[in-house]
């Protein structure tokens, strides 16, 4: 028999983290909290693996970094030798404090675009996508929790969710 | 709450005394020391031991003063994580009183001309008829007198030490009566001392660092010298928190207080290295006899390119790469060995802030230099670990206290 999908509607974020917390110790997993605002400690809660994204960011940085010193090897050193501050040395590392700012912009540059894309591709926020929001009320005062579980469990659950708070539970 | 009153052991006391010792002997022993060749004793007078006595009374100094910039940070700011180490912080703050008399007697020698490090103090440069004559110091002669330079010292040195014993001691008295007057207090006169300290900090740092090459000026040395003061007493502050820890102290101090510490010894080592950076590269970009010689004199003139260099990099590259990912602000070991990187380096700084204009081409990194720091080390961990002893580790009735037990993220 397929999965039932259980949705309970929450009137406040810690009567939802309460009862997560005892669908966790009871070894239920939520699939998905929707809420109006992000709730404090509830990732470990209902099993959010650590994001990747400063190691991305730190990817990105360095690529940035190593654009950037191309970028000025090639124009400032090598196509167009240029007299830095009156000291013709024409090699990269002896004008190296000149080109500290630039090779910071860059970093930075690539870094921060480059995490604000990651972050739009991988939760698909992208120009016409379809909003994933089940009810639109958890973008106002109403915290919304997705429960996916076997027919079997389904009142055991049900009893947790509203002895632990939930004012409304849909089935999906 | 267990383990609420430190214990300042007496295994701790004689290692502390151990190393005053070495410090006094160390310094008894460099004022034997003669001049090094081809320098007139008259002149050099104890130069090498005079000047390791500023590095470390202004890099000492600097930490016990900066402690209390950040404690008055936190009030002002009305910080609520903090408070779980409030009392750490408080007593790496009380070296400052101590401190301060150790920078006043090493200016009040040289004013005695008992040694020659700052030369304005010299009468005879402001002589016409004196084979010292120096034109150029006397156009900073009205600055540099007497009378307007003590007042200056002296208004630092005493309004500093005041605020410092006044917020100790409501600390003390809030944890008796409670309340939120003595909170509200504490605000006003923390955002004052932040105005104060604003422009005392670079003011002092010209007077008594920047003065030392006398015809030089920057206008980024004072934010330089006051970001390395900051990062010093950060790290100082941390590595008191992970010792108490160890010892089984402080258990409302959770990680995430110490990850927000690592966070501010990260982000503070980045202000330093920006604000070293800038004088830097502006110097060395527009290449002015008059401001380049500072660097001149640092890195091809007196030898001390290596240093400069050594200095930069742990200062700047091995926090960056060291602290920046979230675990290794989490991990004590990963800590304590950065911290002190951090701290030996910053001593280093000092050392290069001072050195190529004094002794010059005189210098070593010798025992002198090595005894010396460490009799200072002890002095501070003396007075530091007793001013601990003295108050409940944990502040009891601060309004935010709840809050900053529960601090986690």
């Amino acid at each position: 028999m397929s999965n039932v999908t259980i949705h309970a509607i929450f009137d406040d974020e810690e009567p939802l983290m309460s009862s997560a917390k005892t669908l966790k110790s009871n070894g239920i997993r939520v699939k998905d909290v929707f809420s109006p605002f992000p709730i404090h400690g509830i990732d470990p809660v209902i099993g959010v693996p650590r994001t990747w994204i400063a190691i991305c960011a730190f990817i990105y940085g360095i690529t940035g970094l190593s654009l950037g010193t191309l970028m000025m090897w090639y124009m400032m050193i090598n196509d167009w030798p240029t007299d830095i501050g009156g000291k013709p040395s024409f090699a990269y590392y002896m004008n190296m404090p000149a080109f500290i700012p630039i090779s910071f912009e860059c970093t930075v540059l690539c870094a921060a675009h480059g995490m604000a894309i990651t972050y739009y591709l991988r939760c698909w926020l992208v120009p016409g996508a379809k909003a994933k929001n089940p009810d639109p009320r958890t973008t106002d005062d109403k915290f919304l929790m997705v429960v996916e579980t076997k027919p079997e469990n389904k009142n055991d659950i049900e009893s947790i969710l509203k002895n632990g708070g939930a004012s409304e539970i849909h089935y999906k | 709450m267990n383990n609420l009153n430190y214990t300042f052991t007496n295994k701790t006391r004689n290692f502390t005394f151990a190393l005053m010792a070495i410090g006094v002997i160390t310094i008894i022993a460099g004022f034997a020391q003669p001049a090094p060749d081809g320098v007139n004793p008259d002149d050099y007078k104890h130069m090498r031991i005079w000047a390791n006595l500023l590095v470390n009374g202004y890099f000492f100094m600097g930490i016990g003063l900066l402690a209390t910039f950040f404690m008055a940070l936190q009030y002002a700011a009305e910080v609520a994580w903090s408070v779980a180490v409030k009392r750490v912080y408080e007593a790496v703050s009380c070296y400052l009183p101590v401190g301060a008399t150790i920078m006043f007697l090493i200016l009040l020698a040289g004013q005695l001309h008992l040694h020659h490090l700052y030369i304005w103090m010299d009468p005879e440069v402001y002589d016409k008829t004196s084979p010292k004559f120096d034109e150029l110091i006397t156009h900073k002669q009205g600055y540099f007198a007497p009378a307007f330079f003590w007042t200056r010292t002296i208004a630092y040195l005493v309004i500093w030490t005041l605020f410092q014993r006044g917020f100790r001691k409501r600390s003390l008295e809030e944890d008796l009566q409670g309340g939120t007057a003595l909170h509200y207090k504490n605000i006003g006169k923390g955002a004052l001392f932040l105005v104060f300290f604003a422009f005392t900090s670079s003011t002092s740092a010209w007077d008594w660092m920047m003065s030392l090459d006398v015809h030089w000026f920057s206008t980024m040395y004072g934010w330089y010298a006051f970001a390395g003061m900051w990062i010093s007493a950060m790290t100082t502050i941390l590595l008191t928190v992970l010792f108490l820890k160890r010892k089984g102290y402080l258990e409302n101090v959770n990680d995430s207080h110490i990850h927000d510490l690592g966070k501010w010894m990260f982000a503070v080592s980045f202000l330093w290295s920006y604000l070293w950076f800038c004088q830097f590269m502006l110097i060395w970009y527009t290449n002015i006899p008059e401001e380049i010689i500072y660097f001149q004199d640092r890195l091809h003139n007196f030898g001390y390119m290596g240093l400069m260099w050594t200095v930069f990099f742990m200062n700047f590259l091995f926090p960056m790469i060291l602290l920046m990912s979230r675990d290794a602000k989490r991990n004590y070991y990963f800590l304590v060995i950065v911290g002190c990187i951090i701290l030996i380096g910053h001593w280093l700084d000092v050392y290069d802030m001072v050195m190529p204009a004094t002794v010059k081409g005189n210098h070593h990194l010798g025992w002198v230099e090595l005894g010396t720091a460490l009799g200072f080390v002890g002095l501070i961990i003396f007075v530091v670990h007793k001013s601990l002893a003295k108050a409940p580790l944990m502040v009891q009735k601060h309004p935010y206290l709840d809050e900053s037990i529960h601090h986690h993220y």
